[in-house]
């Protein structure tokens, strides 16, 4: 066993907060250290936005978890700076078999598309990717950035008193109180914060359970993401084996739902299963094994005043798709640049109500997602295993059939459409892909990328066009980003950011996704549409 | 109009086709059968391939008398 799931990476010290006569007022607390509580704190601090992380435990979590990781959250991991270890420690991956009972009926490949920094997906066990962003948030807390981990940290208690949030915490030494301006509970699909605020969080509930085990072995099996329909060794069920670092293998096995959890769990049930999957010679060793049951199920609204739910704490999808973790990254990637305007005074409390608009829309494409391809793979009447059987057996002489095959839709970023931050798209013949809301794609620039030239901030990326280097409207600030398609000789900026224009003007966001477009500079149309990204003009 | 259904005449030989469909399931068990109409479906679903005009030929199916 990894041990690194043993190792403290915050253990719990005495904080002078527990000292103090009044509670210590922080600017934004954050409850929880998983994957998403640690990208807001990171992207936050980094922005001199003072972060105070708490969680009750002091580890990584337990077992592999999320393992796949899309390329927009590795863009995200780039602007908070800890892209690279993920991408170098991950697997990568873009061939898929699809299996049908006996029988390989089609493989597919992903062919990422050319000119992007990040592959469309990495394979990384969860406590990697919580690792790295702990030794992110260390490395810019020793730069000086305003953050802090607190292991041992239990909240019991969360009161919004209007123009800030109290929150008791309960500590090996006792409880004490602290206050904040914002709190934001990236505490898991069982979220206390939500319970103890009496929010409901309804949706469907699938009724069925699915065994995980993460298998050491040296096999020679591909690097490949192989996914079974009603195999010979699970009857009637599904399969899905993927690789992870380390030569673990994640393999997948649906069991139904008239089960006993504890008896499946143990090695004795387990190790037949596993033998019957990968043949009676392959020597393998159990690393973690656990069963999970799933819902699709989101959170009327994200945003209740002062506290802000993120993460599977606000929505929770089925894993196919790989939908969990991906979209908790883009909250963060969404509400951080929007609070820190708000905290610094340079935006009204109504933008955050943008992130609950546009978070929303995400989580509902993301419950849709994960809804479909969980009806596929576990067909709910006799009905939709025939016509699921149908594709399948068509699949295998018809490509026709092939994308109606839906192993997991896999995670795609949402783009924004109907946000009221956007402003109308006025570039005639520009590509869909870069309307207003989307998030921009990236595109090879020599040995640089455009992603990494946007960073976090407003930027006015400018393609055969002219206009000032730098503008400020409202409090914020813009800085042109100027490129010509001589930038790039594979075509792809002109395919991504012209289509049929000569020139174009992009307002882009901090998050990357483009706010407004024209074909050229028209320094009114610019400042509305600053006002409007950053909620100045929202009714 | 392109995207509406055909729900007039459109056959060229109804009857042939009419009894190539049950030559189609002649000697199928009842699951056999299923399966051969699923399949043949979804093929004609692919061949019209446009949402709008399926959507009216689900709704005819469904309803006859609303369409």
């Amino acid at each position: 066993m990894n041990k690194i799931f043993e190792v403290p990476l915050y253990p719990y010290t005495r904080s002078a907060d527990q000292d103090a006569v009044t509670p210590a007022h922080h600017k934004v607390v954050i409850v929880g250290a998983g994957p998403v509580g640690l990208a807001a704190a990171i992207d936050l601090a980094q922005q001199g936005i003072e972060a105070l992380v708490v969680d009750e435990n002091d580890k990584v979590s337990f077992g592999s978890r999320a393992i796949c990781f899309a390329k927009r959250t590795l863009e995200i991991a780039d602007r908070l700076g800890c892209g690279a270890p993920l991408v170098d420690k991950g697997v990568q991956w873009n061939v898929g078999k699809v299996f049908f009972d006996d029988r390989k009926v089609y493989d597919f490949n992903l062919l990422p598309e050319d000119g992007h920094k990040r592959p469309a997906f990495i394979n990384l066990q969860q406590y990697y990717f919580e690792e790295y962003l702990v030794k992110r948030a260390r490395e810019i807390e020793a730069e000086g950035a305003p953050l802090e981990l607190r292991g041992g940290n239990k909240v019991t208690a969360v009161t919004d008193q209007g123009d800030h949030v109290a929150l008791t915490i309960d500590t090996p030494d006792g409880a004490y109180t602290i206050t904040a301006d914002y709190v934001i509970a990236c505490d898991g699909a069982a979220s206390p914060i939500r319970a103890m605020m009496g929010l409901d969080f309804v949706g469907r509930v699938f009724e069925d359970n699915f065994l995980i085990a993460d298998v050491v072995m040296e096999a020679d099996f591909p690097t490949e993401r192989w996914f079974w329909f009603d195999p010979p060794f699970n009857k009637g069920q599904s399969a899905l084996l993927h690789k992870q670092p380390d030569g673990v293998w994640r393999i997948d096995l649906q069991l139904g739902w008239d089960i006993d959890k504890a008896e499946e769990k143990k090695p004795e049930r387990v190790i037949p299963r596993l033998k019957a999957m990968l043949g009676d010679d392959v020597e393998f060793s159990l690393e973690w094994v656990s069963i999970y049951t799933f819902q699709c199920r989101r959170m009327e609204r994200f945003r209740h005043n002062r506290v802000i739910f993120a993460g599977d704490s606000a929505h929770q999808v089925s894993p196919f798709g790989a939908r969990g973790a991906n979209s908790g990254l883009q909250d963060t990637d969404n509400l951080a640049w929007k609070l820190k305007l708000v905290l610094e005074g340079r935006a009204p409390e109504a933008l955050l109500d943008s992130y609950d608009l546009e978070r929303v829309h995400g989580a509902d494409e993301n419950i849709l997602n994960s809804s479909r391809s969980t009806d596929f793979i576990t067909p709910k009447s006799e009905i939709s295993r025939i016509f699921r059987d149908a594709v399948l057996d068509l699949s295998e002489h018809h490509a026709f059939a092939r994308p109606l095959v839906n192993s997991g839709r896999l995670s795609m970023p949402c783009t924004y459409d109907g946000s009221p931050l956007n402003s109308p798209d006025a570039l005639p013949g520009g590509p869909a892909r870069t309307r207003p809301g989307s998030p921009c794609p990236d595109v090879a620039l020599g040995n640089a990328f455009l992603l990494d030239g946007l960073g976090d901030r407003f930027t006015l990326l400018t393609v055969n066009a002219e206009a000032p280097d730098s503008l400020t409207e409202g409090g914020i600030d813009v800085t042109r980003l100027a490129l010509s398609g001589k930038d790039d000789a594979s075509g792809a900026l002109a395919a991504r950011y012209l289509g049929e224009a000569a020139a174009a003007v992009y307002l882009i966001r901090p998050d990357q996704h483009v706010a407004a477009r024209w074909p050229a500079y028209d320094e009114g149309a610019v400042r509305a549409a600053i006002r409007r990204a950053t909620g100045q003009e929202m009714q | 109009m392109d995207a509406d259904l055909i729900l007039t005449p459109n056959m060229d030989r109804p009857d042939d086709i009419y009894a190539d469909l049950l030559a189609a399931h002649e000697g199928l068990s009842k699951a056999e059968s299923d399966a051969l109409n699923a399949r043949l479906i979804l093929i004609l679903m692919n061949h019209i391939g446009r949402r709008a005009v399926l959507a009216q030929a689900l709704q005819a199916a469904g309803a006859p008398e609303t369409v």
